[in-house]
């Protein structure tokens, strides 16, 4: 068993994700049940993100119907490595289907962080850029500095080509900042968001 | 290309019925019985056919699809329903439309016990997470069922199912002549 050293991780996971959404305006956003969730509403609530508080492993896949859906629109899925995992089968899906407005940003800090900080997969030996290339995205890439926040948003600006981004964020348990769980709320708020109107 | 398989004409009723019903994104784990329709997804520009790892990737599919503001449909066996559970309060959570066409293993003339608890508990499984579970028996009555299924679903928000039964798909030959 390989044990990857967490502690060395530099990333502020809520900085990171405050500054990409600051330069990714117009992105239509997607978070993985947990920490991701609460990192989206801390850099301020909009009606272009869809919050999950379940279906663990679905994140990824709620934008690829997304992105397949609207794909003129950027998409972009921030999750995490637990909850990746769980939907790890996705990646050979949306590799199947390259959709080029969607970016899977993966922050890993190589823990189950809301139910005790047991070590994930991702510290315990899994590579997952590398299973996201092997599963056919080929702009897979890891992000150990803060500062290649740009290197992310330019993707996903760009709409060239489906991307995952694994970025190592630092193991913290930081407070938890928590947007509406009333689900039907928060969809209608975002297809009203994009024209459609409820039923 | 498509029209060179064989095929019954339930199958393509079904097809038609997606097809002037709007749905743009199907997701699938292959059937036989699905075939055609698979066949005939992916050959029409209008679609996307969407092969899945396992049955619950297509929950999560369809929700983010309606976001979008597209309609799909998810197409499974049975034995795929299992797979699906936790990922459909998804669908109770956020009252997802959601049609589902589910072709049945272990009811009929079925040679592989593997299949048949699952069969058993497909019904149940989906109505415990609130889906409506509708039957088609006959292939005189897919068309209708299938059609009433989608208006359900994208007309009135509904998360509904359709099991079209084994005997509809006929026996498996596990002997290769």
């Amino acid at each position: 068993m390989t044990l990857r050293d967490t502690t060395t991780a530099t990333i502020n996971r809520r900085d990171f994700v405050k500054e990409l959404l600051a330069q990714s305006p117009d992105a239509l956003v997607v978070t993985g049940l947990g920490s991701p969730t609460y990192d989206v509403f801390a850099a301020g609530d909009r009606d272009k993100n869809f919050y999950l508080w379940g279906a663990m492993g679905g994140a990824a896949l709620i934008g690829l119907g997304l992105a397949l859906a609207q794909p003129e629109k950027q998409v972009v899925v921030v999750t995490g490595d637990g909850e990746q995992l769980m939907g790890i089968g996705g990646l050979a899906t949306i590799g199947a289907q390259q959709p080029k407005n969607l970016t899977i940003v993966v922050l890993d800090n190589g823990h189950f962080g809301e139910t005790g900080m047991q070590r994930s997969h991702t510290s315990l030996g899994t590579s997952f850029a590398a299973v996201a290339r092997a599963c056919g995205i080929a702009n897979a890439f890891e992000v150990h500095e803060a500062k290649d926040v740009a290197q992310v948003t330019e993707n996903i600006h760009q709409r060239a080509g489906v991307t995952f981004v694994q970025v190592f964020v630092k193991a913290d348990d930081l407070p938890r900042a928590l947007p509406s769980r009333d689900g039907v709320y928060v969809k209608n708020r975002f297809r009203q968001e994009l024209g459609f109107a409820p039923l | 290309m498509s029209e060179e398989q064989p095929h019954s004409p339930w199958q393509e009723d079904i097809f038609n019925v997606l097809k002037q019903g709007k749905i743009r994104q199907v997701a699938y784990v292959p059937d036989a019985g699905h075939a055609h329709v698979i066949r005939r997804v992916h050959a029409d520009p209008d679609m996307r056919g969407i092969v899945l790892t396992t049955e619950e990737e297509g929950v999560a599919i369809a929700s983010g699809a309606w976001l979008g503001g597209d309609r799909s449909a998810l197409l499974m066996q049975s034995s795929g329903v299992g797979n699906c559970i936790n990922m459909m309060s998804l669908l109770q959570s956020c009252r997802f439309p959601f049609l589902s066409l589910v072709t049945m293993r272990g009811e009929y003339a079925e040679f592989n016990p593997w299949q048949v608890p699952m069969s058993k508990a497909t019904q149940g499984s989906m109505e415990l997470m609130g889906i409506t579970v509708l039957r088609a028996e006959r292939a005189d009555e897919v068309e209708d069922i299938v059609s009433a299924a989608l208006d359900a679903a994208f007309e009135g928000g509904e998360q509904v199912a359709v099991l079209l039964s084994q005997s509809l798909i006929g026996r498996k030959k596990w002997i290769r002549n």
